[in-house]
């Protein structure tokens, strides 16, 4: 008896029918919003595939530009520089990057720790064109002349925070457990963060750095006036470079329809790539952050 | 979160050897710990030096144009090198323009999608929606550029712009012909690259607010929608504010694909259809053609505003986001 007294009390009162329709109406809503953020990337993803595709031969991949007017020609060049800019800012960024996150994980935990990693994170919003300006500054105006240096130097900038910011990241992941293991063994500490903190958390670490890589590989607006461009091949660091995203804006600009052609297809290796190095984080990070942790 | 702070070992073996002979002295291991120790700080301090060195190169190269026109240079229109007359006025305007128009389009969105992730979609969608949309974060923006001229600016010029100017027209915000290019194209391609920004930011603070809040807003009889507004929303409008204003800093210092679709004209127009100018553009195009080192100095000048305008931009959207998060650094995850 007492029992159906309390259910009664506490029975719910049906929802009005307005709260019930503005419930579904929001619902509605916010799928199609879902719909319309994801129609760009598919029309982007499809024209590019579609355009791309039909431009892309081998001469493409094996040939120079040719003067405006001449059919064929391709962007081997701009591959190859691309490829010397993004190695030039790796061998620069990675180690500055992963040396600044072991500080930050390691040593970093007082004041000055803490204005480094505001550093950083201010470092990360700066806008890529203002790095061109600086790069441009400190390597172009000191050489004298446009160079991959100034372009790889300019993406190692825009690299390193984000490094930096992952490897901390990662290494804070580790137990705390661990590192004491290995100090009990008498093991030094420079060599427990090298071969057990950092060995621990490589699958993280590589992530970051891998996520850094394909942030700065499409990037076009801090090489403008670093890198340059060149029509022909250069191996030289000290040399103007051409580039794949340089290359590719240059021609979706021009008037010529025989250079838009080769824009998209240009565009479509480039986010080839980079869909690559992003799928290849995916897999890398699904594994698990930490080596054995699984 | 607590960060390992391993004991110094010297000391622990110096306190087990009390007053006699420590078990291990310093030794070449105890150098190898110092060397260590200052190759890593070394690139800690790099961090600081590049700040350093771009507010340093971007003061320096700057001072010729700062001299000549004082603060009047943001305010003048006259963008003429040939008679050394600069000023920087329209290119901050097309910026502020075209970023707020992108943010404008991009906000709605980018919470809606946010709560249908987080909050409304079947769980075997969640993950699949999530990366999809932070793809779109991962696209370089010449690649945006590049779309929008081919494909973007054909439409708006046959179907979007027609179809404003007739309805809209009265507002003054749609007039004059319909080139495709200028200020709405530049509008609407900045918003398809921040909506991702904004949303992954978006979706970080509404995971953030505990569970229980959802489940007592529910207990109490709300339908879905008022537990959302009500329990979720409500605790991270301020995370969600500093999301949009992180994306404001993105659309501000935004380069190529505004630069190739904006038209590139040094012009204040009241109609969004006509061409524009902003401060990352102006950069792009000019700079390796300035001649005169008054000219460059401009450019650098309006790189200088461009930078701190971010940088405060940032640093305002990070105290934001970390008041609801509390710690998880306020960056999108691809």
């Amino acid at each position: 008896m007492s029992e159906s007294v309390a259910a009664s009390e506490f029975a719910v009162a049906p929802i009005s029918l307005w709260r019930r329709g503005v419930n579904a109406f929001v619902t509605l809503a916010t799928a199609l919003a879902v719909v319309l953020v994801l129609l760009p990337l598919g029309a982007i993803f499809a024209y590019l595939v579609y355009k791309g595709i039909s431009s892309l031969n081998w001469a493409f991949l094996t040939q120079t530009p040719k003067p405006v007017g001449e059919a064929g020609g391709g962007m081997a060049n701009a591959i190859a520089g691309s490829g010397l800019i993004l190695l030039i800012a790796s061998s620069i960024g990675v180690p500055v990057g992963i040396g600044a996150g072991i500080y930050l994980a390691e040593y970093g935990h007082n004041r000055f720790g803490d204005l480094i990693r505001f550093t950083a994170d201010v470092l990360n919003g700066v806008p890529s064109i203002v790095v061109g300006i600086v790069a441009y500054g400190i390597v172009v105006l000191s050489q004298g002349h446009f160079s991959a240096l100034a372009g790889g130097v300019a993406l190692a900038i825009m690299m390193i925070p984000t490094i930096t910011r992952a490897t901390e990241e990662m290494l804070l992941l580790v137990p705390n457990a661990v590192r004491e293991a290995a100090y009990g063994l008498g093991v030094s500490r420079w060599r427990t963060t090298l071969s057990i903190t950092l060995r621990t958390a490589t699958s993280g670490v590589i992530t970051g750095v891998m996520l850094a890589f394909a942030r700065v590989a499409g990037e076009t607006a801090p090489l403008l006036f670093t890198a340059f461009g060149n029509q022909y091949w250069n191996w030289k660091i000290n040399q103007p470079t051409a580039a794949l995203s340089l290359q590719v804006f240059t021609y979706a600009i021009s008037p010529f329809d025989e250079w838009h052609r080769q824009a998209w297809a240009g565009a479509l290796i480039l986010i080839v790539l980079i869909v690559v190095a992003v799928s290849a984080v995916r897999l890398v990070a699904g594994r698990g952050m930490l080596k054995g942790a699984s | 979160m607590p960060g390992p702070q391993p004991v110094a070992k010297a000391e622990v073996v110096s306190v087990s050897g009390a007053e006699s002979e420590p078990l291990i002295r310093g030794g070449s291991s105890h150098i190898a710990d110092r060397l260590f120790y200052f190759a890593m700080l070394a690139c800690g301090l790099s961090v600081l030096a590049l700040v350093g060195l771009i507010v340093y190169e971007l003061m320096s190269k700057s001072g010729l144009s700062w001299h000549a026109f004082g603060w009047r240079f943001f305010f003048r229109s006259e963008w003429d090198p040939v008679n050394e007359q600069f000023g920087a006025w329209p290119f901050v305007y097309g910026t502020l323009v075209s970023s707020l128009l992108a943010l404008l389009l991009a906000v709605p969105l980018a919470v809606g999608v946010a709560i249908f992730i987080t909050e409304l979609c079947p769980r075997w969608l969640k993950s699949p929606l999530a990366f999809t949309t932070e793809l779109l974060a991962a696209i370089p923006s010449v690649i945006y550029g590049l779309w929008a001229i081919f494909v973007l600016v054909p439409l708006l010029r046959q179907y979007g712009e027609p179809f404003l100017a007739r309805y809209f027209g009265w507002t003054g915000l749609f007039e004059g012909a319909p080139y495709g290019i200028g200020m709405l194209a530049a509008g609407i391609i900045l918003a398809i690259m921040v909506v991702p920004i904004i949303s992954s930011i978006t979706r970080e603070v509404m995971t953030a607010v505990p569970q229980q809040q959802r489940e007592a807003v529910l207990a109490l009889g709300a339908t879905r929608w008022e537990m959302i507004r009500t329990g979720v929303l409500r605790n991270a409008r301020a995370g969600i504010l500093g999301g949009v204003i992180l994306g404001l800093g993105r659309a501000l210092g935004e380069t190529m694909a505004v630069t190739m679709v904006i038209g590139n004209r040094p012009e204040i127009a009241r109609s969004l259809f006509a061409p524009g100018y902003t401060m990352a553009s102006v950069i792009a195009n000019e700079f390796s053609e300035a001649t005169t080192d008054t000219y460059l100095s401009a450019l650098v000048e309006v790189g200088l505003a461009l930078f701190l305008v971010t940088i405060i931009v940032n640093i305002l959207a990070q105290v934001l986001v970390y008041s609801v998060t509390r710690g998880a650094p306020a960056r999108g995850h691809v």
